[in-house]
């Protein structure tokens, strides 16, 4: 059986597989390193936890082509401002509940999760709370009575009690708009944020 | 060696390893059941969102839906390596009674974690919570504890496995079957931790899900397939052999890097958005490959196929594969159109078109196969009782249904990317202006129709699976290596 043609032969594709495979596994490696790098808390694409302290824009950049967040003037959360610390640990609260509350199997969060309710990567920057004075309330007080604050927008669909706490309903807030401080490389298309005023 | 695997193909009682791939087989059926019914739940809840509103929410349902199909695929994938083992090792599996005690570890931890889904549902925002109850993590939802209980269980498989090509004998499939297990359960670690920056957790969430479906489970299900292909038609194992690695030097070509297409919008580096598309726009390539490999190998064989139900669904995952992953992922991988797309029924679409044609199809090719057996090896080809009328409905029902439900879920997703994207810059007020267009819930109803078919078709599936070839006497259909 010498017939076989040497770019068919079992040969060489064995040794393909083995080497394709290992060049892929190494620049990926590579190439995690560096990406781990830029989205540590802190960096450039994603800001430190205490960002929570300022106010976050979502603007067209005519360099990049697409919205970018902007990092505003200082507006604390809640009335508090935190240091470090106390910033990663209401952002970690945050986290830790929308996990705990299966958030992501009707939300996607980045794009990411379950179709059954909005994406909540801009909540934070999302028109619907109308006037950025009132909206850490609202947010607060639908997390903790989404079943009274429906907001289905006719569709009849609503947010469940989920028994959030009003510890939580903050935590939750305070993810949210850290969250929208990512640079997503322009995703969500085109969102039109909250009017806010601008300080800068 | 002992006589009782020399010959697999003779008739008699099961072998051990067998017998443990049938436990798995059945486990695999009953959540395949459970996924549907889930799925239909659900896909209810959009038509008729205060069904079962503040009992069994659609995160719960949606959970369970897809929780159980996950499982479901491993499930199947472990019992349909445990069928192959002895026969590709040519010895006995080296300990059947670990094999059977790890089956009803792992089968308990899956109902305790379901019943936790369903009862306790969601938890205070503490890691106990994540511990105990559920991880808040689509596809990887289930808690720490049980993803140690998997990690366990799956290692214990593996010695199995990777001991009995030891004791026996290796072959081109069984080492990228072995060396693929190793990277399939390492990376799972990677989904078990906890960080409170979204883009770690979703840059390393993506490491085990993109890395299972789109490289180690499409690599895993060559091996089956090129294995199934020896002994459903024949196939010569030289020329299956050399497509498996030209298959894995395809599919981890591209697949590895093709993660980069989850890295579009996540907070990730820019460069992801040319590593990604590129990439990621080769992954149809391999499934071309297997396409032509598996309809040329059949064709070769002029059809003559011992096991007629399951070289059809061979091909059926063959095509399923193809354009479920392939041309369905291709359509929306590019960043340009991706962005529109991204995190709309679009992605369901593919999904439910992907999953199936990937992986379910092919783990109920290798329950027919182990059904021959079953039955003592008697004939499964052209010509049974009733003409076979319950495979081939079965097959086709739930084909056409996944297919339906595919385009429906398509026409809603087009729909919802262009409104709510497009037109209304992606704000929840344009979300919603989307879930209520005309086309968007015409889809929900189509969705909902062929989710019906479906239904049918796993009924039947079952019935054909308890009943098939029962009253059968002739023996199974000789196999003679293809001409010239």
């Amino acid at each position: 059986m010498n017939d076989v043609p040497w770019w068919s032969s079992e040969s060489l594709w064995r040794k393909m597989a083995i080497w394709v495979t290992a060049v892929m596994a190494v620049v990926l490696i590579l190439l995690t390193f560096d990406t781990v790098r830029q989205i540590t808390a802190g960096g450039e694409r994603v800001p430190a936890y205490s960002v929570i302290n300022q106010k976050i824009y979502f603007e067209y950049n005519d360099e990049r082509g697409y919205q970018v967040p902007r990092i505003g003037e200082p507006a604390a959360l809640f009335g508090n401002t935190h240091d470090e610390e106390s910033a990663e640990a209401l952002v970690t609260l945050g986290k830790l509940t929308v996990q705990a509350k299966n958030c992501m199997n009707c939300h996607t969060l980045l794009g990411n999760g379950a179709y059954y309710a909005p994406d909540l990567t801009k909540a934070w920057l999302d028109p619907g709370w109308v006037h950025e004075d009132q909206r850490e309330q609202m947010m607060v007080e639908f997390l903790l009575d989404p079943e009274k604050n429906a907001r289905t927008f006719g569709t009849g669909r609503r947010m469940p009690n989920l028994g959030i706490t009003e510890a939580e309903a903050r935590g939750i807030v305070a993810f949210l708009k850290w969250m929208s401080s990512i640079d997503t490389n322009g995703f969500p298309r085109g969102f039109t944020p909250l009017d806010q005023e601008d300080g800068a | 060696m002992n006589s009782a695997t020399t010959n697999v193909a003779a008739a008699g009682p099961l072998t051990a390893g067998q017998r443990v791939a049938m436990h798995y087989f059945v486990a695999a059926m009953v959540l395949f059941f459970a996924q549907i019914l889930f799925g239909m739940i659900s896909g209810m809840q959009y038509l008729m969102p205060d069904l079962f509103y503040n009992v069994l929410d659609f995160n719960v349902t949606r959970m369970v839906h897809i929780n159980a199909m996950v499982v479901w695929l491993l499930f199947g994938f472990m019992g349909s390596v445990y069928w192959l083992v002895e026969d590709e090792a040519g010895t006995d599996l080296v300990s059947s009674k670990l094999a059977i005690i790890n089956f009803w570890i792992l089968t308990t931890a899956v109902a305790l974690v379901v019943v936790v889904y369903l009862f306790v549902q969601v938890g205070p925002g503490e890691l106990k919570s994540i511990w105990l109850i559920n991880e808040g993590r689509e596809y990887i939802e289930a808690p720490r504890w049980a993803d140690i209980g998997i990690v366990f269980c799956v290692l214990v498989f593996f010695y199995n496995i990777a001991a009995t090509f030891m004791k026996g004998r290796w072959s081109g499939i069984s080492g990228v079957l072995v060396l693929d297990l190793v990277a399939l359960a390492g990376l799972y670690l990677a989904g078990m931790y906890f960080t409170p920056n979204i883009s770690v957790d979703q840059h390393w969430w993506w490491w085990v899900i993109h890395l299972w479906v789109e490289a180690t489970w499409e690599v895993l299900v060559g091996c089956i397939m090129a294995w199934g292909l020896i002994k459903t038609l024949g196939a010569s194992r030289k020329v299956v052999t050399t497509w498996l690695y030209i298959e894995v030097a395809l599919m981890f070509g591209s697949g590895i890097l093709g993660l980069g297409h989850h890295y579009f919008w996540i907070g990730t580096p820019e460069y992801w958005l040319t590593i990604g598309g590129f990439f990621s726009a080769l992954e149809p390539i391999p499934l071309v490959a297997m396409v032509v490999h598996a309809v040329y190998d059949s064709g070769r064989h002029g059809f003559k196929s011992s096991n007629h139900p399951a070289l059809a669904w061979l091909i059926a995952h063959a095509f399923g594969n193809f354009f479920g992953a392939g041309v369905w992922g291709f359509m929306h991988t590019l960043p340009q159109i991706n962005l529109y797309t991204h995190g709309t029924q679009w992605t369901s679409s593919h999904g439910h078109l992907a999953f199936f044609g990937a992986y379910a199809t092919i783990i109920i090719a290798m329950i027919y196969i182990a059904l021959q057996r079953v039955r003592g090896n008697v004939w499964m080809s052209a010509g049974l009782a009733d003409n076979g009328w319950k495979w081939k409905w079965s097959l086709g029902l739930l084909n056409g249904g996944v297919l339906g439900m595919t385009m429906a879920l398509l026409v809603a997703g087009y729909d919802q990317s262009f409104i709510e994207r497009a037109l209304e810059g992606s704000t929840w007020s344009g979300y919603f202006l989307a879930q209520q267009s005309k086309w968007f819930i015409q889809g929900m109803h189509w969705r909902m129709v062929f989710g019906a078919m479906m239904s049918m078709g796993i009924v039947l599936l079952f019935w054909d699976m308890l009943t098939i070839s029962r009253t059968e006497t002739r023996p199974v259909q000789e196999l003679s290596p293809a001409p010239g």
